[in-house]
């Protein structure tokens, strides 16, 4: 099993700490992890995003050009990285600010309603925990008892009173995620 | 050994230069490498180890504190980027001159000038051919990994002390703000001031004993003939690193026809490209040098009778492939030897690696 996907949207969406947790709760399978960011004034205020490779072997190349799985967070990255999805990968984005939705007939596409779910659940920061869920419900590459030892393992002590409300959210994730396309 | 974390590059060398028992580092923050001194500054060491570190008021300052601390014999080091280590060139080649060890990391962006904060490898022949003035070598090791940031901090120590001379760890902002899965080294004590005399006293300022003459630092010798002896003297000293520390990783070489030789970041890029040219029936290897100077030429003269060719993939304008070119030429026998190369901070895509070993070198013999 190799899994090669780039997750990217706006700074402050969570965008790099959800690929922190995807990548721990990999360890936590026993399994081979890269997280490779954008870095810089790439993101200051402006789109972030980060490649995260999960894999039973050795991972090659940690930077990639085509991906398995898409998650995207705005228009912008939409319109960078729908075309690099593998034929016969995954598009997962939250529709939120999105006003050219995916067109492609070659993948599947998802969508996951996070920002709203998140004011719904009274607190947006759970936001990218919501995403989190719905891509672990289309693509279940990790137990959920391994993401929440990963969460343990990624967030700082202070915050592990926290989980709960992440654990909730993820799950919420996996209830609301929509199909929009299968192939 | 102990448990698995998910940490970056440059941290993992901070937490590895601590775990090593470094006495000393000096720098100045530049990204993409700043994290080695956030990290080091977070971890409190003196508090701990005793270890000494410092933020200087210069590229300058910090190569020249590493100077005159690694006189006293103790384990110090700096670290920085292109831009920086351009700064320190001089100091480099004073320490290099008085033939003191220490370490200098240089976390590769792009060049030149002020350049990109983005990965680069622009900096190979500033590396392993000089950089300052003066004939002198650093010895170069290349991690391709996080793992090996781990690794190499103490092998660069190690070889540093073995033969009294600079080394450097040259790596790029790629591996330096990647996360992957690491297992720390064990902590090791720092040496003890008895430990030092005992290892270092016959050069160090350490306090100089009625037993001995003093040990005099310094790369000054108004004197030609005496210069040219030490010049000798160092000269030999770096044929004997070519003789007994070349390290590379060879995969899939043994029945290769085409040799990919990379390191560092872009190793990582030939692997996926290895594995899809293999997918595509070619067979292809690849040379992952791991000291850059001294190069791994042995291995590159073993492999050149056996294979149709080699293609050097370097995040340049195409510099090591000069020295693969140079071992080639070294076995008299002709062999195709092709770069190619991105610049600017741009990493290469596997699939342009892979359509470039088809036109290059495959691609001549249809």
């Amino acid at each position: 099993m190799t899994e090669e996907m780039i997750i990217a949207g706006f700074g402050g969406q969570g965008v790099l700490s959800m690929g922190k947790i995807i990548a721990y709760s990999g360890i936590m399978e026993d399994k081979e992890v890269t997280w490779f960011p954008s870095y810089g004034p790439e993101m200051r205020g402006g789109t972030a995003n980060v490649t995260v490779i999960v894999s039973d072997k050795r991972i090659s190349s940690p930077v990639l050009h085509e991906y398995d799985t898409a998650i995207i967070l705005n228009q912008q990255s939409l319109d960078k990285f729908e075309k690099a999805v593998k034929p016969g990968g995954t598009l997962l984005y939250d529709p939120n600010g999105i006003v050219n939705p995916p067109t492609r007939t070659d993948i599947r596409i998802f969508k996951v309603e996070g920002t709203r779910e998140s004011v719904e659940m009274g607190n947006p920061k759970v936001f990218n925990m919501i995403i989190l869920g719905g891509f672990l419900k289309v693509k279940p590459i990790l137990k959920l008892d391994n993401v929440e030892k990963g969460l343990e393992k990624s967030l700082p002590e202070r915050y592990h009173k926290l989980i709960p409300l992440n654990l909730e959210a993820i799950k919420r994730g996996q209830e609301i995620v929509e199909t929009v396309k299968e192939v | 050994m102990g448990e698995l974390r998910l940490m970056k590059g440059n941290e993992v060398l901070a937490e590895a230069v601590i775990r090593c028992g470094c006495d000393g580092y000096f720098g100045y923050p530049i990204t993409p490498q700043s994290e080695i001194m956030e990290k080091l500054m977070e971890r409190q060491p003196w508090t701990e180890t005793g270890m000494v570190v410092l933020q200087a008021e210069s590229e300058v300052a910090a190569i020249n504190m590493v100077y005159g601390a690694a006189g006293t014999g103790k384990k110090v080091m700096t670290s920085s980027s292109s831009p920086g280590v351009s700064l320190m060139a001089e100091g480099i080649s004073y320490i290099a001159g008085a033939e003191l060890p220490c370490l200098i990391v240089n976390v590769q962006r792009g060049g030149p000038g002020l350049g990109t904060i983005q990965p680069s490898q622009a900096d190979y022949f500033q590396s392993v051919k000089g950089g300052g003035h003066g004939d002198y070598k650093m010895l170069v090791l290349a991690p391709s990994s996080v793992q090996e940031m781990n690794d190499f901090v103490d092998l660069a120590f190690e070889l540093a002390f073995k033969y009294r001379n600079p080394a450097m760890i040259l790596t790029d902002g790629a591996i330096g703000q990647m996360m992957e899965k690491v297992e720390l080294s064990d902590y090791k004590k720092r040496w003890t001031e008895e430990e030092v005399v005992e290892k270092n006293g016959s050069w160090a300022t350490t306090g100089k004993p009625a037993s001995r003459q003093r040990n005099v630092i310094t790369s000054l010798e108004l004197d030609s003939d005496k210069m040219e002896q030490n010049n000798l003297r160092f000269q030999a000293k770096y044929r004997r690193m070519e003789a007994e520390e070349q390290r590379y990783e060879a995969i899939q070489c043994d029945d290769a026809e085409y040799i990919f030789v990379a390191y560092g970041t872009s190793a990582r890029v030939c692997q996926k490209a290895m594995e899809i040219a293999r997918d595509k029936g070619l067979k292809v290897g690849l040379l992952r040098p791991i000291t850059l100077f001294p190069f791994p030429k042995n291995i590159v003269k073993e492999l050149a009778p056996k294979v149709k060719g080699f293609l050097s993939v370097e995040m340049n304008a195409g510099q090591m492939v000069e020295d693969i070119k140079q071992a080639v030429y070294e076995t008299q026998i002709y062999r195709k030897v092709e770069f190619f190369g991105r610049m600017g901070g741009i990493i290469p895509s596997p699939g342009e690696v892979v359509d470039a070993l088809e036109q290059k070198l495959i691609g001549e013999e249809k």
